[in-house]
Order: structure tokens, then C-alpha cells, then sequence
């Protein structure tokens, strides 16, 4: 692991575990009560459920143009990752959702595209798990369309019809409200990071393994 | 057989409009008095849905997903480390044992 990986996970591990004093010092909202607070988390988990199909879709296009393993390596952690928050996101959203709207889900085009999100990274590892060989290109396409659907998933609060709150309510945000939630933005941002050099290392580990075992075999 | 002037036919229109718009604040007449008082059991309670249980809920699969996440993504790297290892030595034996 390279040097910065260990106090920086350090770091990441103490503000996790102030996190939730500083979310419970802020104040309630006016409509919907307490339960916003799993807004400081759902909102950073969706954060970097945007950000990994973004890395993910980067690192194929140059996997695809350069072939080189290193990208393919980072993309492969990339998709990994979108699965993990986007089911952190898919799971939170419902639970805020059915006290805020009365409803565990509905059919909006956010919350859908999300969902078809979530799925393009799904569909992703289960083709470089069953897809064989050749799979990390078709895979590496795969990914493009995940990074193409990020945009549409931004925006579409602010173009389509929906009860979910647009992309304003952040810089509205009151002082009170908003140093808890950027604190938890950098504690999830540099967990991704954490995350996706580890997972970026078992790739490496794994391609190291396979070569080793071709050179006994000689 | 007679035919109705246009202007008394004018005039019955308006009467009809004019009648018609009488009617409606008849029409939207108070609701009829409560005939019986119910106990509250008989009727479902209005949904009272409590926060406390899906805010915990939420921090517990957050928290709870990443730990988990980060327990199998060590335990997959470390067997592999440990299986590089293992055929890095012996690579290595074989190699003393050729040279």
C-alpha cells in the first residue's frame, strides 16, 4: 500500500466516528423533523454513487483507447464500488423517503435512473465475472453508458416532475445544516478513495497471482 | 303555430344562467350534522410513522454496509498476498533447486 494509505485511513476512521455528534448537534428541519438527518449520509453515498460510474466510465474509454491493464484494473474497482453505494443510496432514499413522502418508492425519473444506474454497474461485474474471454472490453462498454446515465441522473430533478428535492436545497443550505453535511462529503470522498486503492490492489495482487502460476507451470 | 321572439328568448336564457347560479350556493350546502359518535378503535388511526427507527435504521446499514465492505475487501487481499507469497517461494525454491 503506498505511504499516505495509513494515516489517511486513520483519518477517514475518526471522522466516521465524530460524524454522527456533529449530524445530531444539527438542527431539525421545519417540515420533516429528525428525520432528514439521514440526508448527511444518504446524500454523500449518493455522491460517490455518481462519482464511481464517472471513474469507472473514464478508465474504460482509456482502457479501450490505450489498452493498457492499469485502467482496466481501476475501472473494474470503479464498478465494484458503484454497486456498494448505490446500495447504500437505493436503501437510505427509501427509508427518509417513507416518513418525508408517505411512500417507501416512487417511479420518478430520479429515483429510476438511479436505479438503471445501480444496474449498468450490476450488469458490469457480472459480465467480467461469467462473460469470459473478452469480457473487459464488452464490460468496458458497458461502463460507457454507466458514465453517460451520471449526467441524466443529476439533472433530472431539475427537468422532470418529482417529489424529490432538486439540486438547490445544497447551496441553501443553512451554516448549521451545512458543515455536517460537507464533513460527511470529505469522510465519504476519502473512504472512495481508501476503497478503490484497495480494491485496485487485489487486482493487482490477483493479476500477480496469475502470472506466478503460469511461471510454475513452465 | 307562434314563433317565440328573439328577445323573450334572450330573456329566458338569462333567467335559466341567472337561476342556475342561484342554485349553487344552495347546492353547496354545510354537511349534515354528526348523527352518532364512534370510538376511535372502530375507525384506522391516521398513520403516524415514527422517524426515530428508519434514521437509525439508515446509519445502521450505512455504517454496517462499509464495515462489511471493507472486512471482505482485507480478507480477499490478504489471501491473495498470502497465495503470491506462497508461489513467490516457491518460484524461488524451484529456481535454487535448477541453478
Amino acid at each position: 500500500m503506498p505511504k499516505w494509505f495509513t494515516p489517511a485511513a486513520i483519518l477517514c476512521g475518526l471522522m466516521f466516528v465524530v460524524s454522527p455528534v456533529l449530524i445530531a448537534r444539527a438542527p431539525d428541519e421545519s417540515a420533516m423533523g429528525m428525520v432528514y438527518k439521514i440526508y448527511y449520509y444518504h446524500m454523500p453515498s449518493a455522491w460517490m454513487f455518481l462519482l464511481a460510474p464517472l471513474v469507472c466510465g473514464f478508465s474504460s474509454a482509456m482502457f479501450l483507447a490505450r489498452d493498457r491493464a492499469k485502467d482496466d484494473r481501476r475501472a473494474f474497482a470503479a464498478a465494484e464500488l458503484t454497486v456498494l453505494f448505490g446500495a447504500l443510496t437505493l436503501i437510505t432514499g427509501p427509508l427518509w423517503a417513507r416518513r418525508a413522502w408517505g411512500t417507501w418508492w416512487v417511479w420518478d425519473a430520479r429515483l429510476t435512473s438511479s436505479l438503471v444506474g445501480w444496474m449498468i454497474g450490476w450488469a458490469y461485474l457480472i459480465l467480467r465475472r461469467y462473460g469470459g474471454p473478452g469480457s473487459d472490453k464488452l464490460a468496458a462498454g458497458v461502463a460507457l453508458f454507466g458514465a453517460v446515465n451520471v449526467p441524466f441522473i443529476y439533472i433530472s430533478v431539475n427537468y422532470w416532475r418529482t417529489i424529490h428535492p432538486p439540486t438547490t436545497v445544497v447551496p441553501k443550505l443553512p451554516v448549521e445544516m451545512g458543515v455536517p453535511l460537507w464533513f460527511c462529503v470529505t469522510a465519504f470522498l476519502l473512504l472512495f478513495i481508501l476503497l478503490l486503492t484497495m480494491r485496485v490492489r487485489l487486482e493487482e495482487a490477483r493479476t500477480r497471482l496469475d502470472t506466478l502460476y503460469v511461471a510454475l507451470d513452465d | 303555430m307562434t314563433v317565440m321572439p328573439t328577445r323573450v328568448k334572450q330573456w329566458t336564457c338569462a333567467a335559466l344562467v341567472a337561476l342556475c347560479c342561484a342554485a349553487m350556493p344552495a347546492a353547496a350546502q354545510p354537511p349534515q350534522p354528526q348523527d352518532e359518535f364512534k370510538p376511535v378503535g372502530n375507525n384506522p388511526a391516521p398513520e403516524q410513522i415514527p422517524a426515530a427507527p428508519l434514521l437509525i435504521g439508515a446509519y445502521i446499514v450505512v455504517l454496517g454496509g462499509l464495515f462489511f465492505y471493507v472486512l471482505s475487501l482485507s480478507r480477499r487481499l490478504g489471501a491473495v498476498q498470502q497465495d503470491v507469497q506462497r508461489l513467490e517461494g516457491e518460484l524461488k525454491r524451484r529456481n535454487a533447486r535448477t541453478s
